[in-house]
């Protein structure tokens, strides 16, 4: 058969029933392939939106999300995408086009290097060189993918190889020599932790994306509730604690709480889990946790003491690890009184800096208010999907996220117009719960076009604009920051969002009316297909509380 | 450490974080890389990515023609070096690694020196070359070039010893070395 309709048939041994993508002349084979291969394929508008939408697939599901680009710029379009799987380990498999091999650094038609321009973005990357080793290429590529430390893999196929006849066999099992995964802990390090929590007085795990990732959720809660250990997430660990609990201090870090930044700084045991020690968390590093030990459970031992050493290291896969942590903690039969102090001031600080904003004497929407609004209406029932600045840090500390996999967002490369495609990805991957898109009026622009992808394949989004005008989180820098002299952060009242949402065949609402924002909400949510609902919030609004860049924990403002 | 579930008491105190140590001298790696396109390139870029500076670095085939063995050495004052290894490691086309230990390992390099050597200091030259038991492998009427094989430090007192009869250029591949015993590298 030929080598593309073998990557149609390792595609349906991977379990793939739908891929996202954008055709061109050098990945023409593959389209063809497309017509009989019985594989959904959703036609998104730039193939940017295409690999978001493989992200949103992946981080709302768990399984690897796929994206086919063709050469040249198509490729280079996925290059934002790729970085951004790759710094939230996101499992995606992007097939790009390649022009013929005749013609490979001849400069042609719509010819960039993607194998080299990707190189340091992917997890790992292939070049097709023979078109016999494609099979066996896709399998590496989807186990590479999902397995270990998850992330983004590429395929660069030159269309010449892609339509040539091979003699395709099922691939087995892969077998890569130099990729090989530590999944279980060390025993002697998991007993030793186990002791050490049982000896702290202090405690907090502070657990990051590689819990979701792990599926680790139900095994983290089970050590924090046996242990009454405090419990707080980063931004992508978010879900991976049942929020509220009362063991809950919220999230920590910039933005973070009060309670969860000020028990890392007087903890004198952290247990990391799946957590990188960003500097969005830590702060200054040289005041971090002055007074820490840490375990700290990673499945990439290279995170292991990058930024902060680690006293108890443990390499492995954060459930088998939890697993076992919890039963030689119970184990040990430790004493829960001797937190008792350290849940008082815990308590303290949570009574005397809960998350506060000055509500609006009228009926002007506060922004904090709309997120509280969303989350009544939603009742929480929703995958939740953001883009990037105040409103993502604002549904970070309102929202709350009862179970992983319900947050889709992006943490570590920051991606304004990551949104609208991940909420599309996650409504194609989890059909049964509602896809809300909670995003700014600057990011939404950013890949607006997907709106169109909804319409045309009945895609349900709901997108909720927090609508100031406004860059919102750079003029809260600048106000901060430089002087209040804003530079180009004022985007004006366009578009119209209501005449656009018409226009891509999606139903537009505008709502600026505190007294009936619950209500109004509720009602756009349920209207059948994609919806866009532009909710005019106070202009100049500061996300607080807030460490300063390069500031330490104790010095938060707001 | 105890067996499980004892309820000895363990202080917080004593425990102590080992990772991350700068040792401050030399470290040769020895990387086993398969020999697939771009793996030099991932090397590379992950060494200009990080930060790492590499000092030399020597690349060629082994016995197993599917294989490549890179040998790099890098300086342990500037960067803890299992965070290098770590990274290095998570590369799906390294197979193997090796922070060679000094004493367990031998290591060697080869130079070529282009010196000036008219008249007398032809004579004291080539007596350099007898001490350090290098070959002279090219000779015009107003330089020699000069063979030398050793390690690190012997080439560079060779050079030091070269130089001041006018060292017209130098090139060194980079040291290349082996475990010694009967153990694979």
């Amino acid at each position: 058969m030929r080598a593309v309709d073998a990557i149609m048939e390792c595609l349906k041994a991977e379990g793939v029933d739908v891929v996202f993508g954008y055709p061109g002349g050098a990945n023409l084979p593959t389209y063809d392939a497309f017509v009989d291969a019985g594989i959904r394929h959703i036609l998104v508008r730039h193939e940017a939106g295409g690999g978001h939408a493989a992200e949103g697939y992946a981080k709302a599901s768990g399984r690897v999300g796929v994206v086919f680009a063709t050469s040249g710029p198509g490729a280079t379009n996925i290059v934002t995408p790729l970085t951004d799987a790759m710094m939230d380990s996101v499992p995606i498999v992007a097939f790009t086009g390649q022009v013929r091999t005749e013609l490979l650094g001849t400069d042609g038609f719509q010819e960039a290097d993607t194998f080299g321009i990707t190189m340091p973005i992917v997890k790992h990357s292939f070049m097709i060189q023979h078109p016999a080793e494609i099979p066996r290429v896709v399998h590496e590529a989807f186990h590479i993918a999902r397995s270990g430390r998850p992330g983004p893999v590429l395929i660069d196929i030159p269309q010449d190889l892609s339509r040539a006849q091979i003699e395709y066999h099922p691939v087995g099992d892969v077998h890569l020599p130099g990729y090989q995964p530590t999944l279980e802990g060390n025993s002697k390090q998991i007993r030793l932790a186990a002791k050490a929590l049982a000896n702290a007085n202090r405690p907090v795990v502070y657990a990051g994306g590689g819990v979701v990732n792990a599926n680790a959720a139900e095994e983290l809660t089970e050590l924090a509730v046996s242990g009454r250990l405090p419990v707080t997430c980063t931004l992508m660990g978010l879900g991976g604690f049942p929020a509220p609990h009362e063991q809950w201090l919220g999230m920590l870090g910039m933005h973070g709480t009060r309670a969860a930044n000020y028990a890392m700084d007087e903890a004198d045991l952290i247990v990391a889990v799946g957590a990188r020690f960003d500097d969005r968390v830590t702060g200054k590093l040289a005041e971090f946790a002055p007074r820490a030990k840490f375990i700290h459970i990673d499945i990439d031992p290279a995170e292991i003491s990058k930024n902060v050493p680690a006293h108890i290291p443990i390499v492995g896969d954060a459930r088998r690890i939890l697993t076992r942590l919890v039963n030689e903690y119970r184990a040990l039969e430790p004493d829960p009184a001797r937190l008792s102090a350290w849940w008082e001031r815990i308590e303290g600080w949570r009574a005397q800096h809960p998350l506060r904003y000055d509500d609006s004497p009228d009926s002007e929407i506060k922004p904090q208010y709309l997120v509280e609004a969303l989350y009544e209406a939603t009742g929480g029932e929703c995958i939740l999907s953001s883009d990037v600045g105040q409103h993502q840090m604002w549904a970070a500390q309102y929202f709350h996220f009862a179970k992983p996999r319900r947050w889709v967002n992006s943490g570590g490369l920051g991606t304004m117009g990551f949104g609208l495609p991940a909420a599309v990805g996650a409504a194609v991957a989890c059909p049964e719960v509602p896809s809300v898109l909670l995003t700014g009026d600057g990011s939404f622009q950013m890949n607006i076009q997907e709106l169109a992808t909804a319409r045309q394949f009945d895609i349900p989004v709901k997108c909720v604009i927090m609508d100031n005008g406004y860059l919102g989180m750079v003029r809260q820098w600048q106000e901060l920051f430089w002087d209040r002299r804003y530079s180009n952060v004022d985007m004006g009242q366009w578009p119209d969002w209501v005449k656009l949402a018409d226009a891509y065949g999606a139903t537009g609402v505008l709502l600026r009316d505190k007294t009936t924002l619950v209500a109004d909400l509720r009602e756009a949510l349920a209207t059948p297909g994609p919806v866009v609902v532009d909710v005019k919030v106070t202009r100049e609004e500061n996300t607080y509380p807030m460490i300063a860049p390069g500031a330490a924990a104790r010095e938060m403002v707001g | 450490m105890g067996e499980p579930a004892t309820k000895e008491i363990l202080s917080l105190e004593q425990l102590e974080a080992s990772a991350g140590v700068r040792t401050g001298r030399k470290h040769i790696l020895s990387i086993l890389v398969e020999n697939k396109p771009g793996v030099l390139t991932r090397i590379a870029g992950l060494f200009a990515r990080r930060g790492f500076n590499i000092d030399t670095l020597a690349v060629g085939p082994t016995d197993d023609p599917t294989l490549s063995r890179i040998t790099l050495t890098l300086d342990g004052a500037m960067h803890p070096i299992d965070q290098v290894t770590k990274q290095l490691h998570k590369l799906v086309n390294v197979i193997k690694i090796r922070d060679l230990e000094p004493i367990d390992t031998v290591a060697r390099e080869l130079a070529l020196f282009k010196v000036s050597a008219d008249g007398s200091a032809r004579a004291e030259v080539m007596q350099m070359v007898e001490i350090f038991r290098a070959k002279i492998i090219d000779v015009s009427k107003r330089s020699l070039i000069i063979e030398v094989t050793g390690s690190w430090e012997k080439i560079e007192a060779f050079e030091r010893m070269v130089r001041p009869f006018g060292l017209i250029e130098m090139a060194r591949t980079g040291e290349i070395a082996i475990s010694r015993g009967r153990g694979e590298t």
